[in-house]
């Protein structure tokens, strides 16, 4: 018994001495394997994400403007190639449930400041940068599709299938700021154009719109620009403007503001009911 | 080898014949395999094969070969996913809460619940992976997991809870292991090599035993809050979300509570198999079932409770963005699912098992009309006639309104009628009704879990597709792999009965058996009424 004793106490000696050495050299080894492991399984870093440098991008959709003729979900999908099926910024018809009245509101992905999608998410694959962005790396994306169950916007899709392929579009360097070739498997949604804006260009949407309806800026610098060349100072937009933010209740902080429409003299629960949705009328 | 394998299965070894009729009649399973077993093995493995192959095709096409789109991105996996880990709650419930409790009857019984928590739990966890766009990337979770979300938090309690249920499966079997070991000895040599792994050296000292005794009780404490943990993120997965129909407080003990209601219910419908199969009517004996039913029952009506406080709190407010989900639910597209449920699944077995375990009333059966058949068929008979007047009445111009109503009230009143009549069958029948409730308590639990997953999603804020007559219909490769992982835990399950003994050799040993008076039950099942053993 006596003997055992001993034994015990070396043993837990040593399991402790043991224990000890390995939390100390648990993270050297980590340093040494992890990255390797990492650019092996997963190539590194997110690809080709340039940092975004001192911008707090945001967008203002005046909703008095829009006629919904879909421009700017044209010029989305021509410049992304989005792939059949998928509106990155969408149009939706928003009808009263009684009154006559009706208004389009185009739905890029809100871009948000506490976004329940990168809270959700189990890899990193989809993630929060300092401008703003909330950016989707398709190198990492598991398809899990969470992020699609936490957004409330609907502002995310999925490659159910292998995406039809054009030859320009498989050229392309997979970039995060991009997104391009499309693949299988992996959750696509609206970018804000970071391969546009870090050249002084606006995104896609905001320059294909013939209304002038989609401002575009910079928070920083306090300025909001349309297709129509129109800089407005942002500040004095959002207040003068009576900007909201959609479902703003959730406390999700989008970026995207919408400056309300003549019709909408009713209260601002009509702007969740689609007309594509009928069952939510009843 | 082989012909000493056989020869000696034919003659039986030493080892074998030293085997007293306890030990005899529980290890008959795993000794002797016969042409049904390699029958239900082939059964259910081809139906796990085609399980595979859809999954192959799902592979090599992607995830459009299912109903999934961008509004229905969760289906029948995630539902899958929901309910094994429900079912997987019983281990931690009959091995854990009952031995903390010291309730002896559980002997019999904890290791089919344990084997069915091994069995669901790794059914379970591949639920998920199947669901994955991108399955060859799992590793990532490890590789760049993030903590903060709901993802991680499954993977780590699932597979904490499976290392425990492990673990708690084993540590009860080290006798029996060593039992196998020592005497069946001319087992197939990959089933001895278990048997000796699995022994630990169990040679049956009193420290020995002090010491699984020791370890056996630790497991019990430390797996009761990763069991609760476990089903408690699984629900977060739909509770972190901002979905109306999903951001609830409650979901947590609710799926709890559905969770132990379904596990528990399909422990009874084990306990029926295999009693019946493996004849072990000395070990499960009606008091057990009747043990079993009350739980169940408890269980099931906590369950109705929960799913009363989430929706009624919900629909007396309807507020505007849970009205269309709602109303869907109790009136609209899943409305008979959801009625289903809720009454088949639950408020019927509430009653079915109650009734079976009432007091018997004598007087009912005195009453020479009260019986179910002619009052079943004057309800149908009075109901018939009420739709007839209103045929009637559209034919011919006759105000036949009040009779209607009168053949209406008359229906529903031999309704009534009937449900007492049958009070005196059910009592006489206990184990076939607990069967009844226990199964229509486990397909509701599946049920449930579908539309949990499913309407929510028809109904986001901003609805991206037009809502067509359905918005998600699951296709052949999502029945087949539903078909297949049940099959699987089926085949799992049925072969861990079939290498080790599914009820307990050593633990049951110094039961004696404990019949108690009858009480409750009809006269039709011939009891013991004079044992006066106290009730444990």
């Amino acid at each position: 018994m006596a003997d055992q004793k001993i034994n015990r106490r070396e043993f837990l000696k040593l399991a402790g001495l043991g224990t000890a050495a390995a939390v100390i050299a648990a993270p050297k080894v980590g340093e040494l394997v992890g990255p390797a492991l990492r650019s092996a399984l997963s190539g590194g870093a997110h690809p080709g994400d340039t940092g975004g440098g001192d911008h707090r991008w945001l967008m203002v959709i005046d909703l008095a403007r829009c006629d919904g003729c879909g421009a700017c979900t044209n010029a989305c999908s021509a410049m992304h190639m989005v792939p059949p099926g998928q509106e990155w910024i969408k149009v939706y018809k928003m009808q009263h449930p009684t009154l006559e009245s009706s208004y389009f509101f185009p739905r890029p992905c809100m871009h948000c400041d506490n976004p329940p999608c990168v809270n959700v998410c189990p890899v990193d694959a989809t993630y929060k940068r300092s401008d703003g962005l909330v950016l989707m790396d398709q190198d990492r994306c598991i398809g899990c599709r969470i992020c699609m169950a936490a957004c409330p916007y609907s502002a995310r899709y999925f490659n159910w299938a292998e995406p039809p392929h054009t030859e320009q579009e498989l050229a392309e360097v997979y970039s995060v700021e991009m997104n391009m070739p499309h693949r299988k498997g992996v959750v696509e949604k609206c970018l804000f154009c970071p391969s546009l804006t870090s050249q002084g260009l606006l995104p896609a949407c905001v320059s294909g719109c013939p209304m002038g309806a989609i401002f575009f800026g910079d928070e920083n610098e306090d300025a909001v620009t349309n297709s129509y060349g129109e800089t407005l100072r942002l500040s004095e937009l959002l207040v003068e403007g009576a900007a909201e933010r959609h479902l703003e209740e959730l406390g999700t902080e989008p970026r995207v503001w919408y400056l309300p429409p003549r019709t909408m003299q009713a209260e601002a629960q009509s702007e969740r009911i689609s007309e594509a949705h009928p069952a939510a009328q009843g | 080898m082989t012909t000493t394998i056989a020869s000696s299965a034919q003659k039986g070894s030493a080892g074998l014949e030293s085997l007293d009729p306890h030990e005899r009649l529980l290890l008959a399973p795993v000794i002797k395999w016969g042409r049904g077993t390699y029958l239900t093995i082939g059964a259910l493995g081809a139906i796990v094969l085609v399980g595979i192959y859809a999954y192959i095709v799902q592979l090599q096409n992607g995830l459009t070969v299912t109903g999934m789109r961008d509004t229905v991105s969760w289906g029948l996996y995630i539902t899958n996913f929901v309910f094994f880990i429900g079912i997987s709650h019983v281990g931690a419930l009959l091995s854990s809460i009952l031995r903390l409790t010291g309730a002896q009857w559980r002997h019999p019984i904890t290791r089919m619940a344990e084997a069915i928590t091994f069995a669901a739990l790794l059914m379970g966890a591949l639920m998920p992976i199947i669901d994955l766009g991108r399955p060859e990337r799992v590793l990532n979770l490890i590789l760049h997991g993030r903590l903060q979300s709901p993802i991680l938090w499954d993977i780590l309690s699932i597979t904490t809870y499976l290392v425990g249920s492990t673990i708690f499966l084993i540590l009860p079997l080290i006798p029996d292991m060593a039992l196998l070991r020592d005497k069946f000895t001319n087992a197939p040599f990959w089933r001895r090599w278990i048997y000796k792994v699995l022994s630990f050296g169990w040679r049956g000292t009193p420290e020995q035993h002090v010491r699984l005794e020791r370890a056996m009780n630790t497991m019990a404490i430390l797996i009761l809050p990763v069991a609760i943990m476990v089903h408690t993120v699984v629900s977060w997965i739909f509770a972190m979300t901002l979905r109306p129909g999903w951001n609830s407080t409650i979901f947590g003990p609710y799926f709890v509570a559905g969770a132990l209601a379904s596990g528990a219910a399909s422990v009874v419908l084990a306990m029926v198999v295999f009693r019946k199969m493996y004849h072990l009517e000395d070990f499960i004996t009606v008091s057990h079932f009747r043990k079993m039913a009350t739980l169940v029952l408890t269980l099931d009506l906590t369950y109705l409770y929960f799913n009363i406080s989430e929706y009624v709190t919900l629909a007396y407010k309807m507020e505007s963005s849970d009205k269309a989900l709602l109303t869907d639910l109790f009136r609209g597209s899943f409305a008979g699912l959801f009625w289903l449920t809720q009454i088949l699944g639950l408020l019927v077995p509430a009653f079915l098992l109650a009734f079976s375990m009432m007091r018997p009333i004598d007087w009912l059966k005195r009453i020479r009309l009260l019986r179910p058949l002619p009052l079943a068929a004057a309800a149908v008979v009075f109901l018939a006639a009420s739709f007839a007047s209103a045929f009637f009445q559209s034919m011919f111009g006759l105000d036949l309104a009040p009779l209607a109503l009168v053949l209406r009230i008359g229906a529903l009143i031999l309704a009534g009628l009937f449900a007492v009549s049958l009070i005196p069958v059910l009592q006489s029948r206990p184990i076939a009704i607990f069967v009844i409730a226990s199964s229509l308590i486990v397909i509701q639990a599946w049920v449930k879990r579908f539309i949990i997953v499913v309407p929510v999603l028809e109904h986001p804020f901003l609805p991206n597709t037009p809502l067509t007559e359905v918005l998600y219909r699951p296709t052949w490769v999502e029945w087949a792999i539903t078909a297949g992982s049940m099959a699987g835990f089926l085949l799992i399950y049925f072969f861990i009965s079939r290498i080790v003994p599914i009820v307990s050799v050593w633990e049951t040993k110094h039961d004696h058996k404990v019949e108690e008076p009858v009480r409750g039950f009809g006269p039709a099942l011939k009891q013991p009424a004079t044992t006066s053993s106290p009730e444990v």
